[in-house]
């Protein structure tokens, strides 16, 4: 597909709007329809429609592999150590009031709580559909081959 | 009748289950005992989402001039669900990927017969 | 902070780790983290454990209070299950160090991740007092174990998981329809909260498929006979230190869940009385029994014999609780204790075993006793204690499941379990007769002993069976404990 200019064109129109709508649902997830697993989604979408028209070269050069795998696991960090942070602050575990020492209003405290946690859900969602699609393309020969033998049988 | 229509949902999840269910049982293909797999825990993913709906309820977002809303918990834990879901059939596919290079098939109903411990023991020798 | 301030760390600390061990370079250091870590959320688990017992525990996430917010809640059953699972772990990862780095010499630390998420997935299922909690946590260590069991060296690894996992995701996803179903009736997911509620429903159709699709996809991830057929390729074919680390935590964990449900969510009055759930179970169990030991009888390779022995023990456990007694509830704990305990000190030997033999056959192993005294006298000690000899753990939970059998006056039990002991007699005996009372075949190669960081733990393991089979203060009175807070009502004192 990386040949075909309409594709090409069409998709880098569309890919900003993607990524822009991505981050939408990211940083509104707290209070309409959206978070952080949607978002992961949508932004791994506009990354896998660039990989599929430009090549899973050019995607990784987006964002290299190791960065992924890397992320991935820093995103999930992000998630479990705002808990622990508000343990320390002398809450339960995920209890986002512990956060009003830096925020004038409780509400501002859930919100940042939240906002933090879905950017970990995000990150980690985002990082994991790219590396699974990552794996699965890097074996392309080999499922042409699975194709071909199950059409055999 | 109005019964037999009223519970359509419910009859679009046996549907779609026992489809699921049978591809899981009785397809040799993993892939296709993966997709028999998928089908079978959406029809599961329907039928707690049926649940949620509450009769003349709007969509659970706080907004002025509504009183009802539907339970917005199911479809919460349901993307839970669907997230497990991705991440087994990610994985299901890439063992059916390993399986493929190291057997040259995916019909899971002879695989694996022919294999004795002897030749285990030689990829233990080779793999030291 | 209080002790409740770290309970949720029991099932945290794995979790965490997990994500920090994934980016560890080398051999070492993943294994020296993960190691660190199952050993921090042991000592929380015992410290809970004292607690927990007599009393509840309850830990609210977030502070969302229950039956709004999800908890953990903490009995004398959950706690002690959460304990051996943590000790479990810190147990056998010292053994793992030398069998993982031959068997998996590369990307430890996606290994190791693997593992903390498989562990963490087990404690969270044990501890959380949510049943969506218990489906996600379910899924987790489902899925690790899955990915885990997958690195084994044998291509039959990759099938074995592959089997595993389209059976285990059934056996999940029925566990979601039976927790649709009463979530659809009830309005809540807080297990106390829904046992509460339940009996204003509970003559409905809904409700008796709810508790009968748990039950199935229960059985299917505690390996409860006609259901067991994942487990004996998968314990086979897994890397070794997985399959040690398994054979004495993962169906445990989905008999406790069983449990959990059928005496606390409903009431033992329901489930047994009002659905001849304990004919059932019992039929199942001691058919597992006896096929079980039966098949484990022919086996040539010792890993999936063993894997068959275990098939036979959860029919043990099993058979506990299909007496519905205070006595068969403390039996089906002891066991569940007692054979953690065995079989992980047998497959530790059978590791020990496999580091230097290529071959885990019988036939390969003649003579290999006077090679390797010391693998080879722990694996007797050890199936010793799965035959059920006095003064070992293994007597124990048997001598109180022959109680459990009399009190019920059902005699004929009594003998299956004496039968059975000694089909156990058997298969051990053939191991142990190829090992030391047949001589070393021309040419074969020679075995050199395992290595003392094999040797040590496996050795800690037997020493462990002898010790709970001699003072079972702790494993009776925790027992009886958690069979107390699952019945809802003291026991009484013990014989």
């Amino acid at each position: 597909m990386t040949d075909n200019g309409i594709l090409r064109i069409i998709a880098r129109f569309l890919i900003p709007f993607i990524m822009l709508f991505g981050l939408y649902i990211q940083f509104h997830g707290e209070y309409s329809p959206g978070g952080g697993f949607q978002a992961g989604i949508v932004v791994a979408a506009g990354w896998i429609l660039f990989a599929l028209i430009y090549g899973l070269k050019a995607g990784l050069e987006v964002i290299p592999e190791k960065a992924m795998y890397w992320l991935a696991a820093a995103g999930a960090l992000i998630y479990a150590l705002t808990g622990v942070a508000s343990v320390l602050l002398g809450g339960r575990y995920l209890d986002f009031y512990a956060f009003e020492a830096f925020f004038n209003t409780p509400q501002a405290a859930q919100q940042f709580g939240i906002i933090t946690v879905e950017f970990g859900v995000g990150l980690t969602v985002a990082t994991v559909v790219m590396l699974i699609y990552t794996f699965f393309v890097r074996r392309k020969s080999e499922w042409d081959e699975v194709m071909r033998g199950s059409d055999a049988e | 009748m109005m019964t037999f229509l009223s519970f359509f949902n419910y009859w679009v999840v046996i549907a779609l289950m026992m489809i699921g269910f049978y591809c899981v049982i009785a397809r040799g293909n993993m892939v296709k005992k993966i997709m028999g797999l998928n089908l079978f825990q959406t029809s599961v993913f329907i039928l707690f989402i049926s649940a949620g709906k509450v009769v003349g309820g709007s969509t659970p977002i706080l907004r002025d001039g509504v009183e009802v809303y539907s339970n917005p918990l199911p479809h919460v834990l349901i993307l839970t669900a669907i997230v497990v879901g991705v991440a087994i059939t990610a994985l299901g596919l890439a063992l059916a990927v390993r399986i493929q290079e190291a057997y040259g098939s995916i019909e899971d109903d002879h695989l694996g017969d022919e294999d004795d411990d002897a030749e285990l023991a030689r990829m233990n020798r080779e793999g030291r | 902070m209080n002790l409740l301030e770290w309970l949720p760390f029991i099932v945290l600390i794995p979790l965490i780790s997990s994500g920090i061990v994934a980016c560890l370079p080398g051999r070492f250091w993943p294994w020296a983290f993960t190691l660190l870590a199952a050993l921090a959320s042991a000592v929380i688990a015992a410290l809970v454990l004292p607690e927990a017992m007599g009393s509840e525990l309850s830990y609210p996430f977030g502070n969302w209070q229950p039956p709004i917010g999800i908890e953990y809640r903490v009995d004398a059953a959950n706690a002690f299950v959460a304990l051996l699972v943590a000790g479990m772990a810190a147990l056998a990862l010292p053994w793992a160090k030398a069998s993982v780095d031959q068997e998996i010499p590369e990307r430890q630390g996606a290994f190791y991740a693997l593992f903390l998420m498989a562990l963490a997935g087990l404690l969270g299922i044990t501890l959380s007092g949510d049943a969506f909690n218990i489906f996600v946590f379910l899924e987790i260590s489902s899925l690790a174990t899955y990915a885990i069991i997958a690195h084994g060296r044998d291509r039959r690894a990759l099938l074995a998981a592959f089997r595993y996992l389209i059976m285990g995701t059934v056996g999940a996803t029925f566990l979601l329809i039976g927790i649709a179903f009463l979530y659809m009736m009830t309005g809540t997911l807080n297990l106390a909260d829904m046992a509460e509620r339940l009996p204003e429903v509970s003559d409905t159709r809904a409700v008796r498929a709810g508790l009968a699709f748990i039950i199935v996809g229960l059985g299917l991830k505690l390996a409860l006979l006609p259901l067991h057929l994942w487990l004996p390729n998968a314990y086979t074919y897994a890397p070794h230190f997985v399959t040690v680390f398994l054979a004495g935590t993962a169906t445990k964990v989905a008999l406790y869940v069983m449990l959990r449900f059928i005496f606390t969510v409903f009431s033992p009055d329901y489930s047994f009385v009002v659905l001849p759930l304990s004919s059932v179970l019992m039929v199942l169990a001691v058919a597992g029994m006896f096929a079980g030991s039966w098949v484990a009888m022919f086996q040539d390779n010792i890993k999936r014999m063993l894997a068959y022995s275990s098939v036979a023990q959860v029919g043990y456990m099993v058979l506990g609780v299909s007496l519905v007694s205070a006595i068969g509830l403390t039996a089906a704990f002891l066991h569940l204790f007692n054979h953690a305990l065995m079989k992980t000190a047998l497959f530790m030997a059978v590791g020990c075993l496999a580091y230097r033999a290529g071959s885990l056959k019988i036939q390969s192993l003649q003579g290999c006793g006077r090679e390797m005294p010391w693998t080879m006298t722990a694996f007797a000690l050890a199936g010793l204690s799965i035959i059920g000899v006095p003064t070992t753990a293994g007597f124990i939970s048997k001598w109180y499941l022959i109680l459990a059998a009399v009190e019920a006056q059902s005699w004929w039990l009594v003998g299956l379990i004496v039968i059975t002991s000694m089909m156990a007699v058997y298969y051990i005996w053939r191991v142990i007769e190829a090992a030391w009372m047949t001589e070393r075949p021309e040419g074969a190669t020679r075995l050199k002993e395992a290595p003392l960081s094999l040797l040590i733990p496996t050795w800690v393991l037997v020493a462990l069976n002898f010790y709970f089979g001699i003072d079972t203060r702790l494993t009776v009175g925790a027992s009886s404990a958690a069979a107390e807070a699952l019945l809802g009502v003291p026991t009484g004192g013990l014989p």
